[in-house]
Parts: C-alpha cells; sequence; structure tokens
C-alpha cells in the first residue's frame, strides 16, 4: 500500500500535501482501493471556507457513494476541475492527478491532529485485523 | 451464508466478496469498470452457482406447471428455453424463471438464488400427483459465459456443432465425457451462453476457461451493470410480490391465451389500469441514482427507485423505478435521497441499443 512520506492522514483516509500556507487535500490509496471504481466527485466550490473534519466533497463508485471529510480548516483555492470528466483519476492517481483540491489552511496547529506515514500505516494495519 | 464450489478460487483471484441472495458471492475481481467493458468487448465467465435448478418430470397438460407459470410451457419446442413468472393469485411476481424443456414430459427450471426454497414449495403445492420435481441446484454448477467472443472460445471447447444454438435454444454438449447443458442465453444483452454442469467439471471447466487469454473472470457487480443497461430487472428489485409483470412492464411474457394462477387478477389490473409503472429514466450527469431514493415530479414524490447505477457504456446515471402517473419517454424528473438532487429524463427501454445479438450465431461471424 502507497503511503508517501510527505502527507498528513486522517482516520477517513482523506490525505494533506502542506506547500507552504497552502494544503493539496486527497484521499488515500486505501481509500480508492475500497471504494472501487469512482465513477463521479462532487467538489467543493472555489471561496468556500471549511471547518477541520467537516464534509467537504462526495466520491460515488459503481456501488456506493461516500463522503469525504476535510483534513484542514481553511478556504478552497481551486478545485481539480479534470475530476468532474476523469474522475477515474481518483484510482489511478489518488496522491497527484488525483487530488480533489487546494486550500489556504488557517490554523497551523490543527497538523497535530493529523497522523504522519508511520502511523497511518501502524492505524492502517490496526484496521485490517 | 452458502460458498459455491467457486469460493476458493474468487479469494485466490482476489476477489471483493459479498453476500447475494444468501450466498457469499465475488463482486469484483480486477474491478466493476474494467470487467463490464471486457464483457461488452471481448468474453467473461461468470459463476453463477448460487442460481437454483429444478427438474421436473410430467405431463404437459395434466401436471399443473402450464397453470403455474405464465409462460406457455406446452407449446415450446424440445430444446428451447422461455422466460416468464410464477405469480400469486393477486398477480404479483413470486419469481421470474426460465425454462428449458428438455423432451416431450421434461423440464428445467432456473430460479433465483434467494427464491429457490420458496419456488420448489410452491411448485410442490401447486403440481398434480402424478408429477415429479427434483431440486438439482445442489449438484449443479451454473457458469455463463458472456461476450461478442463467447461463441469463438465455447466452439474451441465444445466444438463447432454449438454454432447451431440460435437465441433462447439449448442443447446438450459433453464436456470430458459428462453431459452439460448449454444455452444460448444470458443477462448481460451480449452473445453468450450459460452452462449447467455437475460442480466437479464446473471447477475444471472454469479452469481451461481461463487458460484462453481472451477470458477473463467477472463478478457480480457488473453483472448488474450490464443487465441495467439492457432493462433487465432482478428479482427483488425491480420485480416483486407487491407488482404484477404488468405494472413492470412484462406482460409479453404472459400469455393470456391460458390459464394461470395471477390471470383473474392481471386482466382486472389490465382493464382498470396498474396504478404504477415501471420507467427508466437516465441522469443529466454521470451521479447514480440510487436502490431507495426518491422519485419527485417537480415537487411531488411519485415513486421510488429500484435499480440505480453508473451505466459505463452511458457514463451517466442509469435507472428503474415505480411511479404512479404517466410520465411517457422524454418527461423530466428529479431523483432525491436527502441533500442529493439528480435531474434526470424518463426514456425507452433498453438504455443500450445492442445489434442483432439475438440473431443467429451465424450472423455473428466477423467475416
Amino acid at each position: 500500500m502507497d503511503i508517501p512520506g510527505n502527507l498528513l492522514y486522517t482516520k477517513d483516509h482523506e490525505w494533506a500535501r502542506i506547500e507552504g500556507k497552502n494544503a493539496y487535500v486527497g484521499i488515500t490509496e486505501y481509500a480508492q482501493h475500497s471504494l472501487g471504481d469512482i465513477t463521479f466527485i462532487e467538489l467543493p466550490k472555489a471561496g468556500q471556507e471549511l471547518k477541520q473534519s467537516s464534509y467537504c466533497a462526495t466520491v460515488e463508485s459503481v456501488k456506493a457513494a461516500s463522503e469525504v471529510f476535510v483534513p484542514l480548516s481553511g478556504k478552497v483555492i481551486s478545485v481539480n476541475s479534470r475530476l468532474s470528466k476523469n474522475p477515474e483519476l481518483i484510482n489511478q492517481s489518488p496522491y497527484d492527478q488525483g487530488y480533489f483540491f487546494m486550500m489556504e489552511f488557517s490554523n497551523v496547529a490543527e497538523k497535530n491532529n493529523l497522523m504522519d506515514a508511520k502511523a497511518y500505516e501502524t492505524y492502517l494495519e490496526s484496521i485490517s485485523k | 451464508m452458502l460458498k459455491t464450489p467457486f469460493y476458493d478460487i474468487h479469494l485466490s483471484l482476489g476477489a471483493k466478496i459479498s453476500p447475494f441472495g444468501g450466498w457469499l458471492m465475488p463482486i469484483q475481481y480486477q474491478g466493476i469498470l474494467a470487467e463490464h467493458l471486457h464483457t461488452r468487448q471481448a468474453v467473461s465467465v461468470f459463476d453463477i452457482c448460487h442460481m437454483g435448478e429444478f427438474l421436473l418430470e410430467a405431463e404437459p397438460a395434466g401436471s399443473g406447471l402450464d397453470r403455474i407459470l405464465t409462460q406457455n410451457i406446452i407449446s415450446m419446442p424440445g430444446g428451447s428455453c422461455r422466460y416468464g413468472f410464477m405469480l400469486n393469485d393477486k398477480a404479483g411476481v413470486l419469481d421470474d424463471l426460465v425454462v428449458y424443456r428438455i423432451n416431450e414430459n421434461k423440464w428445467m427450471l432456473v430460479v433465483n438464488a434467494a427464491t429457490t426454497s420458496y419456488d420448489y414449495k410452491h411448485l410442490e403445492k401447486n403440481l398434480s400427483g402424478a408429477s415429479r420435481l427434483e431440486d438439482i441446484s445442489d449438484k449443479t454448477g451454473k457458469l455463463d459465459v458472456q461476450g461478442p467472443l463467447s461463441l469463438e472460445v465455447l466452439k474451441n471447447i465444445f466444438g463447432k456443432q454449438i454454432e447451431s444454438l440460435n437465441y433462447y435454444t439449448f442443447a446438450k454438449f459433453s464436456f470430458e465425457k459428462e453431459d452439460c447443458i448449454i444455452s444460448r442465453t444470458g443477462y448481460t444483452g451480449e452473445l453468450g451462453y450459460e452452462i449447467y454442469i455437475a460442480n466437479e467439471y464446473a471447477k475444471k471447466l472454469w479452469n481451461l476457461l481461463l487458460k484462453d487469454e481472451r477470458v477473463k473472470p467477472a463478478g457480480l457487480g457488473c453483472r448488474d451493470t450490464l443487465r441495467l443497461e439492457m432493462s433487465y430487472p432482478l428479482y427483488g428489485q425491480d420485480i416483486d410480490v407487491n407488482h404484477s409483470p404488468l405494472a413492470a412492464g412484462l406482460s409479453k411474457f404472459v400469455d393470456f391465451n391460458k390459464n394461470f394462477i395471477g390471470r383473474e387478477a392481471m386482466l382486472k389490473e389490465k382493464a382498470g389500469g396498474s396504478s404504477e409503472h415501471l420507467i427508466c429514466f437516465k441522469a443529466d450527469s454521470r451521479r447514480s441514482p440510487r436502490h431507495g431514493f426518491t422519485i419527485f415530479d417537480r415537487d411531488k414524490p411519485i415513486g421510488i427507485v429500484t435499480s440505480g447505477s453508473f451505466s459505463p457504456s452511458l457514463s451517466a446515471g442509469i435507472g428503474m423505478g415505480y411511479v404512479s402517473g404517466d410520465y411517457p419517454a422524454g418527461s423530466r424528473l428529479l431523483i432525491k435521497d436527502n441533500s442529493i438532487e439528480i435531474p434526470v429524463k424518463v426514456v425507452k427501454k433498453p438504455f443500450l441499443i445492442k445489434e442483432n445479438f439475438s440473431k443467429p450465431a451465424a450472423l455473428k461471424r466477423p467475416a
């Protein structure tokens, strides 16, 4: 299971990549694999203010719909518009081309509520038992 | 939960397993979309051992079978299959099934997994004493081989004779000296075959099929999207004991020129009009309507979605559901669930038009 070392993770299998005061957000390899083929995504709008752990997106696979929660509080700067026509990018490249949106986060201390790669790996092992 | 003889094979192929009709079945191997596409473009094999099979030996007219089923089983030629329903006296659908006429006095009935034991009791209760009914589900394996290349693949195993099978006919074939039945039928809308063979041989046949690199295993996930694109109903969702074949738009599988259980109720409904109709609808977007979502005509709830999914062939959400009121093709409706709103358009069935799949196999062969 691919778990890049430069990302922060939630228990709901979202990731955040911090770049300065901005963060890219998406779902993990584990999440895309559990969902199966993703066929539709509803993203937040640019400019939308989000609170850590609140609802930010819906992903649908052939079988089911799942909600996605934002890893950090802040304002959405831009969304990955390629996903509306090509949601399969989330399956193919969850950490790169399949990112959901980029946000300016508002509270750096919230990083403490997230897991690093090693902690997420341990977490995945614990839930797969 | 029951397991088919292929359970361990599915696990070794990395399948995602889920319960279906009381059985632990493979939902997908490599992915629903890839398996769907492979079935439409090449050929897939499905483990369908969960479905039930009965053998019936009986006098055609005296047995009562013709009265239990909506399809006319007396006029069927030997070697043909016929789709139809078992109804209760209110014309509610107890099950949908395919009947195979093996010879003058012998039939095979292929029924749904979840309804097998109830169907058996219903048949036993309504058949005459002179008939002999046997549930052969436990010893009978069923593999569906579906897709445009299915004939070419099966010809290599069963010989050229399989070319002569027309749509909704079957014949006996031999596999390692074991008799099996192959029909040109299916639930995908593609050229395809259903093979009935003793469990121990079914595994050997599965392995042999997968040695042909054109063949891939496919799960119930894509079986559902494939059948939905063809608007084929799924028992327990699109047809059930609360709706008649008339409401489901399936009365062409009912022979009113004979007597059958539920006939009076159906004639009454025909005269008075059904209170609900099964409609098909296509979303404007890739968003999927789902089983249980509510169907609205503007602000008015008019029905419930019975089946809904993403259609890989149309790249849009599609679904079926019962509505009260008249909503012809072209009508605009809204599917809602909590905050989800999916604008849809009523369409004619099937969603996907496949050319010539029901024509004789010989016409399908590439030049």
